[in-house]
């Protein structure tokens, strides 16, 4: 081997050396939990608890009776994710090709001072907000009453619009400040009136930013806890407050294990769908639009 | 409409009084202009000149601050760009990146309404191509394309809705030497053929002489001279344009009389140089500053005492302090007395007379008083 060590030797073993912390973390903390809760996921909880070795399919045959965890977070993901979309690509566009330099820097901060406080604390807030001596007691005094919002699937949805939507703000902005602002003069100049242009030039030139944003919004709504606990009070709970009984209350490891690989298989083909989905319209534009 | 002008038949673009002002800023300063249809006018002058402004009046990007902006005879301030009939080149060409070079061209004929069908559109988008030299190109990527290739399909994409006037910006400034050139030809050949009014903005002068029938060179705001390319170079009338236009020498002082259409100058070193009045501009009175400009083509050179220096009415005694071959012709930097420094320009053919002059040889300039202009400031 002596013969191939080129000066590119030293140069792979310095890859290596830097890529090894990345390699050791993957393994150990993404690698070796997966198989293990695969593992688990076949087995059978033991009798006080825990897990016993098996190889069963019962704990996934056994699935429907957390049924409404997974159409829960199956709704309440994709529905908070769009939501969170309608909200800030309006803001992004509007901070990125409208405003002055100065009340852009001060909308930006605006975005971000929240998150100088824990996101626990911020969404206990929510629900003192949304409980009966917040926002229902505010819309009493104009005459509408009896409107619960706490505990319901309104809630957790503003819940998680409040905590995401900078995720998805970012992105876009990003993707629309980098826009060459000559491309829309070009646009108006050769006869297409400021509606058209948007879908024709500024839209799919920020498909990037939409994208990022989408699914880093998604993925992490995907496997969200906090926000149902809090604001859904254990009526409105995701596949996350699911896991937690399981591992934590009821200490049934392979059923948890069952389910934890199943929202991974889920989000999984989610993904790659909408990916594919978002691939075919591209190629499709590639191709031409005439 | 009783204010319109009687030749409103001719003229495709007018400015009244135009103004346009930022913030602060005064871009364009009560301007008034009005281009011949069919011609090819441009906008001269430094940056911050307000000849970008200018040309973004006319493309609707901007609306004037007063006056009035007319196409085609027709007032179109309030108008949007996507309601005028004209069309622009952008400088770094603008073209969509998401889009093929069949796509970008037929972008605006996919705006009409009624839209025109594909095999129409798809056939116009060929012609068009095949106008601008680029056939079978349609599938290609923006980013496949080379520079010059991609102001080709800017050029395309904006000549295919046949717009009334064509407005360039800059469209040369980001390709080399010998591909501007070649362009610049070919954008005056597609000019005359596709007969439309080109209206181009500048800061290159040799593009604007080279292209235009009209130049109009704009200083601060304000329209300091509009004229055909050989008459601005003839008779500039002021130093800024001289400046501008070609390559002059300047000899300042003080106005000492007028005769008739002749100032006469006494220069800071004390010498008495005489030039012409350039027609068109305002005649100079005795006390004035003014400048004396010499283009360095009408300087002659030669050895002491030559002959063909005997007929010019100011001669000095020079010493060559550098020579620059440009190949047809040699370009001269000589220390002359009582002038200071002069450029020279001094063809192959004259060489074949006075014999090779280098660097440090003592020699004699002179030139005619007649080819020689007095010029005020600004």
């Amino acid at each position: 081997m002596a013969a191939t060590q080129t000066t590119n030797g030293p140069r792979k073993r310095v890859t290596a050396m830097l890529l090894l912390p990345t390699t050791l973390w993957f393994l150990l903390l993404l690698v070796m939990p997966l198989v293990v809760i695969t593992v688990y996921s076949l087995g059978e909880r033991a009798p006080a608890g825990g897990y016993q070795p098996a190889l069963t399919l019962a704990q996934y045959a056994n699935l429907p009776a957390r049924l409404k965890a997974f159409t829960n977070t199956l709704t309440l993901a994709p529905l908070g994710t769009l939501i969170c979309l309608l909200i800030a690509y309006p803001l992004a566009y509007f901070l990125a090709l409208k405003a002055s330099r100065r009340t852009k820097a001060f909308l930006l901060t605006l975005v971000i001072v929240p998150f100088w406080t824990s996101f626990l604390i911020r969404t206990y807030a929510w629900i003192y907000i949304l409980g009966g001596r917040g926002i229902p007691r505010l819309l009493e005094m104009i005459g509408i009453e009896d409107l619960r919002l706490i505990n319901t699937p309104t809630a957790v949805l503003i819940g998680i619009v409040y905590g995401y939507l900078p995720l998805m703000v970012f992105p876009i902005y990003v993707s629309l400040e980098k826009l060459d602002k000559s491309l829309l003069e070009a646009s108006n100049d050769l006869g297409a009136n400021p509606i058209r242009t948007f879908f024709q030039v500024t839209l799919p030139l920020s498909a990037p930013g939409l994208i990022t944003g989408s699914l880093l919004v998604f993925i992490l709504l995907m496997g969200e806890y906090l926000i149902p606990a809090l604001l859904g009070g254990g009526k409105v709970f995701f596949v996350g407050n699911a896991l937690v009984d399981l591992f934590l209350q009821s200490r049934n490891w392979p059923f948890g294990s069952a389910v934890a690989l199943t929202l991974v298989g889920i989000m999984l083909v989610a993904i790659t769908l909408y990916l594919s989905l978002l691939g075919r319209q591209r190629r499709h534009q590639d191709v031409s639009i005439l | 409409m009783p204010t319109q002008p009687n030749n409103s038949q001719d003229v495709d673009i007018e400015f009244r009084g135009v103004t346009k002002r930022f913030a602060d800023v005064v871009a364009v300063d009560d301007v008034s202009i009005s281009v011949e249809r069919g011609s090819f006018f441009s906008f001269l002058g430094p940056s911050g000149c307000g000849k970008t402004t200018s040309l973004r009046l006319i493309a609707g990007f901007e609306q004037p601050t007063a006056g009035d902006v007319m196409i085609g005879g027709r007032s179109v301030v309030g108008v949007p760009p996507f309601k005028r009939p004209v069309n622009m080149v952008f400088q770094h060409y603008a073209l969509f990146p998401h889009f093929t070079v069949a796509d970008n061209i037929g972008y605006g004929l996919r705006q009409q309404k009624p839209r025109p069908d594909k095999q129409e559109i798809a056939r116009r988008v060929g012609e068009t191509l095949e106008l601008v030299r680029l056939d079978g190109y349609e599938r290609r990527r923006i980013w496949e394309l080379s520079g010059g290739q991609q102001q080709r399909v800017a050029l395309a994409r904006a000549l295919i809705n046949r717009p009334t006037v064509l407005l360039l910006d800059e469209p040369l400034a980001a390709l080399d030497r010998k591909l501007r050139q070649e362009m610049q030809i070919e954008l005056q050949t597609l000019q005359r053929d596709v007969g439309i009014t080109f209206v181009l903005v500048t800061h290159d002068q040799e593009e604007a002489l080279s292209m235009s029938d009209t130049i109009c060179i704009m200083h601060e705001g304000h329209i300091v001279q509009i004229g055909e390319p050989r008459q601005l170079y003839d008779d500039p009338i002021n130093h800024y344009v001289a400046d501008f236009v070609g390559k002059s020498n300047f000899f300042w002082g003080t106005v000492e009389e007028v005769n008739g259409a002749v100032a006469a100058v006494t220069i800071d070193s004390g010498l008495k140089l005489s030039g012409r009045l350039p027609k068109g501009g305002r005649s100079l009175s005795p006390g004035d500053s003014a400048a004396i400009a010499v283009r360095p083509e009408v300087v002659l050179i030669g050895r002491p005492g030559a002959e063909a220096l005997a007929a010019t009415d100011v001669r000095a005694p020079a010493r060559i302090k550098n020579r620059i071959f440009l190949g047809e012709q040699t370009e001269y930097l000589v220390a002359a007395e009582r002038l200071g420094d002069v450029l020279v320009l001094s063809s192959k053919h004259n060489e074949t007379v006075t014999g090779r002059l280098s660097t440090g040889d003592s020699v004699e300039i002179g030139w005619r008083t007649e080819s020689t202009l007095a010029l005020e400031k600004t």
